[in-house]
């Protein structure tokens, strides 16, 4: 049987109303947390008589999910929970999420909602090709996909041949890709002489985990011969499916009966006028096991004013346009420089300054962390400098989830750590 | 002879692939009155490494390390070779039969009455091994004040 989901024709009023009552239900379970206990002792449900009132609750940043590992933020009984993911990071910056039962079933709803605005059917076969695990782009649309009842194919990323042998021999027709990777294989589709619009049969794909442009949206759906559809998410809330762009391709309707959505200016954190960039924050309404309150995203969006033609009044946000934070988005892999930072700290043969190097050639994202050599690292040998450099990739790779290329430079030819130094130089968009 | 006799200091310097680095520790060392008296340099694609037997491989260290270089100090042998086809192999089979690694090598410019003088860099525990094996085969070993003048 087809699955269906009833709450994309509220209208606005139902979906304030709507809103208003979650809120409240939100801020009593948050009480439950013992991170939030104290700042909400003065706020009771009465006061919450419109969705604006959100405004009354604490602003929620990811410092505070830090100062609350582990369980600060857990609202519900530990037995409820049915399942954790938790960020990247060894070094004291990582976060994880909670989910109990119920939650897990809602997040697949709300990705189930986007993948049928895009026309996503049961008789699609479905190749998720985000990495499962910790990172939930993967399982975040793998039960959306079932849910559908779609024949899934847990693909995972990586291993290009194999994922176009799967597309090729099963007729994948549906994809859920992060838009470098994308570009990785339809390289490789034209290395093995694959022509995607007579060889394969995709022609929904949905891409997200790293903010992209337009024309890199068109450069992929010309390739495929498939319409691309930008999801968004984020780990603290649940992971893809907080917005989701319907079949117009303009603009993600966020899911509006599970997250309250606000655009903030980043230095004031008062509401920007409407349709100017500001930066997300998201308040959950259902979540049970981890309620976030106005949880500052650091990502930079706009609202897309006016009614959407395909119906739906759940609000639409514009694609990422940037970042109120330092943090990066490598191969759909969040980094922090200080994660940088803090694993050097653990080699006494380089110095404290770094650089960090982003490029994109054959369009997949490298990341190069340029360090100075100190004296305590000196060695006559290559093998003990190419060892050395081994070691540092190794660490930085644990901390990050991610494969980066590590340069050894001479004492002093890097930029000083004090100050506003530059410590990171993307070149990718030079490039694409 | 014993090994701290004949352990020359070769200074090692660490070095960028940029252009003019090379130059810049040359002149470093031109204006401290060093002078150079064999060289190689190891490289990869982004860095190298710079060796120098000097005639002041003290002076040499501290200068460079005043300049900001990453400096390291390490002791290598010079052996007299015949300077004949043939010479260097008969030396290195020597050394192979008793497990003597040579991690790098390399000669330098002049020669002492026919023989090529050639450096050896060996790993640290076997330099006695090595001396003792280079008598018994009649290798011509310089002490490092020879190798300073030479």
């Amino acid at each position: 049987m087809a699955y269906g989901d009833d709450a994309v024709t509220l209208s606005r009023d139902e979906i304030d109303a709507l809103q208003v009552q979650a809120l409240r239900e939100t801020l009593e379970r948050a009480r439950r947390a013992p991170a939030y206990a104290d700042r909400l002792s003065d706020i009771s449900p009465n006061d919450i008589r419109g969705p604006e009132d959100v405004r009354r609750l604490p602003l929620t940043g990811k410092d505070d999910l830090r100062a609350g590992m582990p369980w600060g933020f857990l609202a519900a009984p530990r037995r409820d929970v049915v399942r954790m993911h938790y960020s990247s990071g060894t070094t004291g910056l990582a976060t994880a999420v909670f989910h109990t039962r119920g939650d897990l079933e809602r997040w697949a709803q709300c990705v189930a909602r986007g993948m049928l605005a895009a026309g996503v059917t049961e008789d699609d076969v479905f190749q998720n090709m985000m990495g499962y695990g910790l990172f939930t782009g993967g399982l975040g649309f793998h039960y959306a996909g079932e849910l559908i009842g779609c024949m899934t194919i847990p693909a995972g990323s990586g291993n290009t041949e194999r994922q176009i042998h799967l597309m090729q021999g099963f007729g994948s027709s549906v994809l859920h890709i992060i838009p470098s990777y994308a570009l990785r294989v339809l390289h490789v589709c034209e290395g093995e002489g694959i022509d995607p619009h007579a060889d394969l049969s995709v022609r929904v794909i949905f891409v997200g985990g790293e903010p992209h442009s337009e024309q890199l949206r068109r450069r992929i759906e010309d390739g495929f011969g498939a319409k691309v559809y930008n999801c968004y998410g984020l780990s603290e809330m649940c992971g893809p499916g907080v917005a989701m762009e319907c079949a117009q391709q303009h603009g993600l309707h966020v899911c509006e009966d599970h997250y309250l959505a606000e655009v903030l200016d980043p230095e004031t954190l008062e509401p920007v006028p409407p349709g100017e960039l500001g930066e997300l924050v998201l308040t959950t309404l259902c979540r049970e096991a981890m309620p976030l309150l106005r949880y500052r995203t650091r990502d930079i969006v706009h609202v897309i004013e006016g009614e959407c033609p395909c119906g739906s009044r759940h609000a639409r946000i514009s694609r990422i346009e940037g970042r109120s934070d330092d943090m990066l988005v490598v191969r759909g892999v969040n980094v922090y420089p200080l994660q940088v930072e803090r694993a050097l700290l653990d080699f006494d043969e380089v110095g404290r300054n770094y650089v960090i190097t982003l490029d994109r050639p054959a369009d997949l994202d490298r990341m190069t962390v340029a360090v100075e050599l100190a004296q305590a690292g000196f060695a006559d040998e290559m093998r003990r400098l190419n060892a050395l450099r081994e070691r540092i990739c190794r660490r930085l790779r644990s901390e990050l989830d991610l494969g980066v290329e590590v340069e050894l430079h001479e004492p002093g030819a890097l930029p000083v750590s004090e100050g506003k130094a530059v410590r990171v130089i993307d070149r990718r968009n030079q490039e694409t | 002879m014993t090994a701290g006799e004949v352990l020359c200091k070769q200074v090692s310097v660490f070095l960028e692939n940029k252009s003019g680095r090379l130059a810049e520790v040359c002149q470093t060392l031109g204006r401290a009155e060093i002078n150079i008296r064999a060289l190689c340099i190891a490289d990869t694609s982004d860095f190298g490494i710079l060796r120098l037997i000097v005639d002041q491989p003290d002076e040499a260290v501290a200068v460079l390390q005043a300049e900001g270089f990453s400096v390291g100090s390490t002791g290598v042998l010079a052996l007299r070779i015949p300077d004949r086809p043939g010479g260097l192999g008969t030396v290195l089979g020597q050394l192979q039969e008793e497990d003597v690694n040579v991690e790098y090598m390399y000669a330098f410019f002049i020669t002492i009455a026919g023989d090529a003088v050639v450096l050896f860099k060996v790993e640290d525990p076997m330099v006695d091994t090595t001396l003792a094996l280079l008598e018994r085969a009649g290798v011509k070993v310089l002490t490092a004040e020879e190798v300073y003048r030479l």
